[in-house]
């Protein structure tokens, strides 16, 4: 435990705890697998894989599209379990994962629309439609961004994430529904594709989808570490400020006390 | 349980019934909005009449919002929130008791509304059967994911601007849900009311479950 009475040397130890970057050996080695893996998705998606026969080259962006959509999901699902996990636990690591996967899901959730649209314009004539899996979609980066929001407006320690982690708990139906919407109404989206154990899809195609789904994966891991450390240090640093401030106030009151009282003149 | 849950739900009516708020705010709030998409709507070009469900859960939804944020309200004065906390009752009673007292205020309404757009919209109101199992589900949804984000955003100085915004994407479903269904129930083809009456129960049952588990954390919070 460290001395209260000298809140100099509290900071100092502090300090020297606290990394000064959020990165390692071990994300270094993840980034470079990360830039590697993108170079070979570039390489796959528009230079090796053949064109499709109905959509042509519009199926590369699907490349694109298919990763990042079961990225956005995977951010929602996993920000759902590290919610749970807070719950039961109170633990801090749980919370600090759980941001950090909501704001991941947030970008890649608009990274899916935005893709979706721009597909769709040529493909269906249209940016964006009310169908089941496009509305459900954008319910859920709704969601997700009302999350956050709560997590902004609350300012006390642990209110904000006990009332977000409790939001982060309601995102799990809605990621239900957005997976098994194709098949519930009847969709323009295309029915499940990749995700099932028959793939419809073959070949180079499906290796690009693959690698895809890897290179966005690794990206995705690479991004969750950093954010989930920045996380972890901003409550490392308010908890420190609350430290540092407790120890200034003992320390006054120590000092009051041990002062001798003053002498009438 | 049951015992605490009526104790809440009647204490939630006594305070509306005696502030009067449902009767002298909500309610013709609904209608005015329902007056001014009859006015927006043309009513000659037909518009209206094949807007109506949509138009009509629209309302109730809006109404529904107001009911939901007042019955949040009614616990953040004069320390009832502490007293709730410090009463002893079961945190899922309490939430069951709010939500009946929502779902109680807000069936009258929608009670009052279908004779609005009969009269006003001139809907062709038919298939009672769906069209009350739809408005049982719907309002039971409402009510339980009303009185859950209601409780999330309890204590916040921006609850009243926060609470529609996180509540009503929430609900797009059972808006969808409770739409088809009464689109079939006014007779429109090709649309299985049923199939989708059954998507708002199931997320009506989704949020109450999920209301009761949740509860006891938003109120130690």
């Amino acid at each position: 435990m460290s001395d209260v009475s000298d809140p100099t040397e509290t900071e100092a130890e502090a300090e020297a705890e606290v990394p000064a970057h959020t990165g390692s050996r071990a994300t270094q080695v993840l980034g470079l697998a990360a830039l590697a893996a993108l170079a070979l998705w570039v390489l796959y998606g528009l230079v090796w894989s053949p064109p499709d026969r109905e959509m042509g080259d519009l199926v590369r962006l699907l490349y694109v599209h298919v990763p990042v959509a079961i990225l956005f999901y995977a951010g929602a699902g996993l920000t759902t379990f590290a919610s749970l996990m807070w719950l039961r636990r109170r633990s801090p690591g749980w919370d600090a994962l759980a941001v950090a996967a909501a704001e991941l899901g947030v970008v890649f959730g608009a990274l899916t629309l935005l893709t979706g649209s721009i597909w769709g314009k040529p493909t269906w004539n249209t940016f964006w439609t009310w169908d089941a899996r496009l509305t459900s979609t954008a319910l859920l980066e709704v969601l997700l961004i009302g999350y956050l929001a709560v997590r902004r407006v609350d300012p006390s320690p642990s209110g904000g994430s006990t009332r977000a982690s409790i939001l982060g708990l309601l995102l799990f139906p809605n990621v239900i529904i957005v997976h098994f919407s194709v098949d519930w109404w009847r969709s323009l989206h295309q029915k499940a594709t990749v995700t099932r154990l028959d793939p419809t899809i073959e070949g180079d195609m499906l290796v690009a989808l693959m690698v895809g789904m890897a290179a966005g994966g690794l990206v995705f891991a690479w991004l969750l570490i950093h954010r989930f450390r920045v996380a972890w240090l901003e409550q490392q640093v308010e908890r420190h400020d609350l430290d540092a401030a407790v120890a200034a106030r003992r320390a006054e009151g120590q000092l009051s006390t041990n002062e001798p009282e003053a002498q009438p003149a | 349980m049951w015992r605490d849950v009526a104790l809440v739900a009647g204490r939630d009516l006594r305070i509306e019934l005696r502030s009067r708020v449902a009767t002298n705010q909500v309610a013709p709030f609904a209608l005015l909005v329902l007056i001014l998409f009859a006015f927006a709507l043309d009513p000659d070009t037909g518009v209206l009449e094949s807007a109506t469900p949509g138009l009509y859960w629209i309302v109730v939804l809006f109404s529904g919002t107001l009911a939901v944020s007042r019955s949040g309200s009614v616990d953040e004065a004069d320390g009832v929130g502490d007293a709730l906390r410090l009463s002893g009752l079961a945190p899922a009673a309490v939430f069951l008791g709010k939500a009946a007292a929502v779902v109680a205020q807000l069936l009258v309404l929608e009670l009052v509304l279908v004779g609005a757009v009969g009269v006003l919209y001139d809907a062709p109101l038919a298939g009672f059967p769906l069209m009350t199992a739809t408005c049982l589900a719907a309002t039971v949804a409402i009510a339980a994911t009303g009185v859950l984000y209601s409780g999330l955003v309890a204590g916040l100085r921006v609850r009243d601007t926060l609470l529609p915004l996180l509540l009503l994407p929430v609900l797009a479903p059972v808006l969808i849900g409770a739409t088809r269904a009464f689109e079939d129930a006014f007779g429109a083809d090709g649309i299985r009311g049923w199939e989708w009456c059954g998507l708002v129960v199931l997320f009506a049952v989704v949020y109450v479950v999920a209301g009761c588990l949740a509860y006891g954390a938003l109120l130690e919070g």
